[in-house]
């Protein structure tokens, strides 16, 4: 292999790897806020991909259909679980997330759809479709389990996520798409020649990392979260809910799925089940950092896309197994060390 | 009696198999404080743990300004105003003594004391305000979770061992502190095995043997009744 390969196959890791950060800080920090083990996180990449897609062929994309689907789902769960506390505030906040909010999605994308706006527009209509069905799934599967083991509440992310590819299959069709890329332009760096699109993926990875650093790192709402996160019976003492450090952990989770899949689908054709091997990249990557650092998650997740693009080179057929079997040696790594974080006493 | 402020009636609760309290039952008044006193494992902090629906029980009721909350949700009875500032304190480690602070005002629902009264009352929270719940000292980390409760709009107080592990002068700040939310009309129920302590306080106590209340009686009933300090408390 000559430098300019080893160069162009980086390049591509590094592209890749980042889309895998993505999904790993969103792994681990649903992990942290909820012990949720959030293997649907994939198809929220192909649902934004493709709808992201459909509009950018100036069609309507009938994730939304889901989307109300979904949020007549959150309602009526909504209105059992809380059916004894529900005065007018509460249901108004209900309403306006299962139902007023989804409306008035669905809404502008049939509105604007037609009317081809551009990228940027189409961009935020896919990823303001998608944001909301994290929040949504959250409220129908996991706040009625908050209280329940790890072990159940990652059968019930195994079951949304068979759910979900189904509904994917209904609602997207089989065929594959691709989108515009954001840019035309292509940059020569040396022996690479650098698409515009690489550069948006690198600079909103970069961009939501530091956000998040920032969010978490230096507000009060950030902080809140990791405090209730390692101190949950702490939390409860003071009255914070729990279930709304939940909700914002699932929102971010939906809105990260979204963008990723924005961010890739003028890369590859994603079809409506290609999210959940790009989101097992994701999960090995917050395995690594055992689901509890996200430094280490995001390094990582960079290493599993080098991983896969130079396995790709020599090995192609290969590249899957090859990208899982490092997880092997790093979980044996992590069971041999003292055992997984407890809860803060 | 007058009317029960909080009041708890044959409250049966259970680790596992393991059946701890015993028909346990109780009153406290407004504006009074109790002290819970016994040895040790005998059951006291598993009557607030049952109280606050930590541990809800298995059968029994408590009502809290008449209304029933037994076994209801932490979440909910801290926000009715029934505060548990338990023995491991509890608060945030990884945020400072004022983000602590901040945070439980911010998710009160009625406003308590203010920060500005806080520190007047615990000026050792206002030389730490910029630490970390884990830079600071066993008894400053006690005045923070009593702290936290107050600038909430907390109604009743249970307080577990809140001077366990204290030096001697530190044991003596907190009581200070616990005297002086109690003149300004704070209920509270005291847990303690520092029986000079709790009697110091208190208006009534109550005695828990093998999950059940053996005696009830104020201070000087107490003091003065040696067979049931030999018996139930070993003084
Ligand atoms: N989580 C638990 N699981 C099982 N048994 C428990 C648990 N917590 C406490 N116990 C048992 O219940 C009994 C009462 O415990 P509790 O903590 O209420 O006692 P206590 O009166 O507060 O004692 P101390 O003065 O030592 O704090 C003890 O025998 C204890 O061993
Ligand atoms: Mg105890």
């Amino acid at each position: 292999m000559d430098a300019d390969i080893f160069l162009i196959l980086l390049q591509d890791g590094v592209v890749n790897g980042a889309i895998y950060a993505l999904l790993a800080l969103s792994l681990v920090l649903v992990f942290a806020v909820t012990r949720v083990i959030f293997i649907p996180q994939g198809e929220f990449v192909a649902f934004g991909a493709l709808s992201y897609a459909t509009l950018d062929l100036g069609r309507t994309p009938r994730s939304i259909w889901l989307l109300l689907a979904l949020g007549a789902a959150a309602t009526v769960c909504g209105l059992w679980t809380q059916r004894r506390t529900l005065n007018r505030t509460a249901l108004a906040m209900l309403l306006s997330e299962t139902a007023v909010f989804p409306l008035a999605v669905a809404g502008l994308v049939l509105w604007l759809a037609p009317l081809k706006l551009g990228v940027a527009v189409e961009a935020i209509l896919a990823l303001a479709i998608v944001t909301p069905m994290g929040l949504l799934i959250y409220r129908v599967a996991f706040q009625p389990l908050a209280e329940a083991s790890v072990l159940v509440l990652l059968i019930a992310a195994v079951g949304v996520h068979l759910a979900l590819v189904g509904l994917g299959l209904v609602f997207f069709g089989p065929e594959g798409s691709r989108a515009t890329a954001f840019s035309s332009a292509n940059f020569t760096l040396g022996p690479l020649s650098v698409p515009g699109q690489a550069l948006w993926i690198l600079g909103f990875t970069a961009l939501l990392i530091v956000g998040l650093y920032l969010f978490f790192g230096f507000t009060l709402h950030g902080k809140a979260l990791r405090a209730t996160a390692v101190n949950r019976l702490g939390a409860r003492l003071v009255g914070i809910p729990t279930a709304d450090a939940g909700r914002i952990a699932f929102g971010l989770a939906g809105f990260i799925g979204a963008l990723s899949g924005v961010l890739i689908a003028p890369l590859t054709t994603v079809y409506y089940d290609s999210g959940f091997l790009i989101g097992l990249k994701g999960f090995v990557a917050a395995i690594v950092g055992g689901l509890v650092s996200y430094p280490i998650a995001a390094t990582a997740a960079i290493a599993v896309g080098c991983v896969e693009s130079f396995a790709s080179f020599w090995a192609s057929a290969f590249k899957e197994v090859i990208v899982f079997s490092v997880i092997v040696p790093v979980l044996l790594w992590l069971s041999l060390r003292s055992g997984a974080p407890a809860e803060e006493e | 009696m007058a009317e029960a402020f909080l009041e708890v009636e044959n409250l049966n609760t259970y680790y596992g198999d393991s059946h701890i309290l015993k028909d346990l039952s109780f009153k406290i008044r407004r504006g009074e404080t109790v002290a819970l006193l016994g040895r040790n494992g005998v059951g006291k902090t598993t009557t607030l743990k049952s109280i606050v629906g930590w541990v809800p029980p298995r059968s029994g009721r408590v009502s809290f300004e008449g209304r029933n909350v037994t076994g209801q949700e932490m979440m909910k009875n801290a926000r009715l105003g029934i505060s548990l500032v338990p023995e491991e304190r509890r608060i945030f480690t990884n945020l400072t003594v004022f983000e602590n602070l901040k945070l439980a005002t911010v998710t009160a629902q009625k406003p308590g004391w203010s920060l500005q009264d806080v520190y007047d009352h615990f000026p050792r929270l206002q030389e730490r305000a910029t630490n970390k719940g884990d830079e600071i000292s066993g008894g400053e980390k006690q005045m923070l979770a009593i702290a936290r409760a107050l600038v909430q709009d907390t109604k009743l107080l249970l307080l577990d061992e809140p001077t366990e592990g204290l030096a001697p002068l530190i044991v003596r700040e907190v009581e200070a502190i616990i005297r002086e939310i109690k003149s300004k009309g704070m209920t509270i129920l005291l847990v303690e095995q520092n029986f000079y302590s709790a009697l110091a306080v208190a208006d009534r106590c109550y005695i828990i043997d093998q999950g059940t209340i053996k005696f009830e009686g104020t201070p000087d009933q107490l003091r003065g009744n040696t067979e049931v300090l030999s018996r139930y408390l070993h003084v």
